[in-house]
């Protein structure tokens, strides 16, 4: 008898075998291919949280500056989970991966790397990336790797209230004036040729995905494409007929501005290893 | 050892959340359980949101608070799953968030699942007036929007259901 049968939260009872399971970042030890995925998601997230960071007072007004810096602190919660987790199967922590790597061992896809430009250009990002990010998460909640399946399980709920914040600002965009609808129409132009490296299948998710611990990117293509048709179609606006990019961020193959976001976010903890404040 | 573990538990929940102080994390629903025997404890908390900064300093105060109470060797276990909910959070939690200014969670998280998002009003906690509006889905931290009440026009945090 311990106080897991004092009843904490109403309906919902914890007990010690499912506690066992829920030690994701202690004792959990991921695979060397779950942790190449882990490392390739966590990238993904790390970077946007970066970038989203640079709005911070620069936002079109002061409620955007605490979204675009609240959203950025969920995903880089969804990032130090996942790179935390990639890194048990080498020794090494979330820090080491975020700080120590060079550009070509990121596997971030280049949607993520694409930079802010203008805050249409940010928002259409956003609405790309959560919408992706809300089915993967959805999917992934069922892995067959408890740790993956947790973290997915906690960041699919914040995703998605990124994703409401994204349409209404793309239906504003579209909806709202001439130079507005122009900026939303460009930036989706701009951004639409990396949707695809999302959605691509590799070796690695085809083995994964068999075993039941990754989902096979191309599975979530049409609930992607019906929500993002269901936006357009609400803010009359087209897919563009753009072809598809030579994005390769999953072999680290990256855009220019990956380098130049690289350096900013990695160049005090290699100039004072170890620094804390 | 259900002594102790008594003990350690009324230890562990008298720890206040950091960033709504008013709120102990038991009445926040992100202490999960606590297992003690004799000088050694185990406590598990779950994070609110993925990125929530205040998980460390809740660790150093549940640390400290048993520390201090007797207890040799604290160890405070991070548990992800089940993903946190306000559905977790007291009664009496949700009322001390009222009497502190925040307008509590309206309703519950596991009832909007479904097709038809059925989002309740929010209640002034000054005036208690049901005639609010959303300034801003985004608050000063992760689990509040920030709105304003329409009948005595003061500005206020809601804890978002989540």
């Amino acid at each position: 008898m311990t106080p897991r049968g004092i009843d904490l939260h109403g309906d919902v009872t914890v007990d010690r075998l499912q506690l066992a399971d829920e030690y994701v970042a202690e004792g959990a030890r991921a695979a060397k291919d779950v942790a190449e995925y882990a490392l390739w998601l966590g990238d993904d997230a790390l970077i946007l949280a970066q970038q989203l960071g640079y709005w911070v007072a620069h936002g079109p007004e002061l409620e955007e500056d605490l979204a675009l810096t609240n959203i950025a602190l969920d995903l880089l919660g969804h990032a130090r989970s996942l790179l935390r987790y990639a890194g048990t199967a080498d020794g090494r922590t979330e820090d080491d991966l975020a700080y120590f790597r060079d550009e070509h061992e990121f596997r971030c896809a280049w949607l993520f790397e694409q930079p802010n430009g203008d805050y249409a250009q940010t928002m259409a990002r956003q609405l790309f990336a959560s919408t992706y990010w809300f089915e993967l998460y959805s999917g992934l909640g069922r892995s067959a790797d408890p740790a993956l399946a947790a973290i997915a399980a906690k960041a699919v709920k914040e995703v998605e209230y990124h994703r409401d914040h994204a349409v209404q600002w793309t239906l504003r965009f579209a909806g709202g004036t001439d130079e507005s609808r122009t900026r939303i129409i460009r930036a989706i132009g701009d951004l639409w040729p990396c949707i695809d490296e999302l959605f691509r299948d590799e070796p690695l998710t085809d083995a994964l995905a068999a075993r039941g611990v990754a989902v096979r990117p191309s599975a979530l293509r049409p609930a992607f494409d019906a929500v993002i048709d269901a936006v357009f179609a609400e803010a009359e606006l087209e897919r563009p007929a753009v072809p598809w990019s030579a994005a390769g961020g999953r072999h680290g193959r990256h855009d220019t501005p990956l380098g130049h976001l690289l350096a900013e976010m990695q160049v005090l903890a290699r100039r004072f290893p170890g620094a804390t404040w | 050892m259900v002594t102790a573990t008594r003990a350690a538990y009324e230890v562990a929940a008298s720890v206040c959340d950091p960033e709504v102080p008013v709120l102990t994390i038991e009445d926040l629903g992100v202490l999960r359980a606590v297992d003690a025997d004799d000088d050694r404890v185990t406590v598990t908390i779950t994070p609110t949101y993925s990125g929530c900064p205040a998980m460390e300093t809740i660790r150093d105060d549940l640390v400290l608070a048993l520390t201090h109470a007797g207890f040799a060797h604290v160890d405070v276990r991070l548990a992800l799953t089940p993903a946190w909910t306000t559905d977790w959070m007291t009664d009496a939690g949700k009322e001390k968030l009222r009497r502190f200014g925040i307008a509590p969670p309206t309703g519950k998280a596991a009832h909007r699942r479904g097709p038809i998002p059925l989002s309740l009003a929010v209640r002034c906690p000054r005036c208690g007036s049901l005639a609010t509006r959303e300034v801003s889905r985004f608050g000063s931290t992760s689990c509040k929007a920030h709105y304003e009440c329409t009948a005595c026009l003061e500005p206020f945090d809601h804890f978002k259901v989540h």
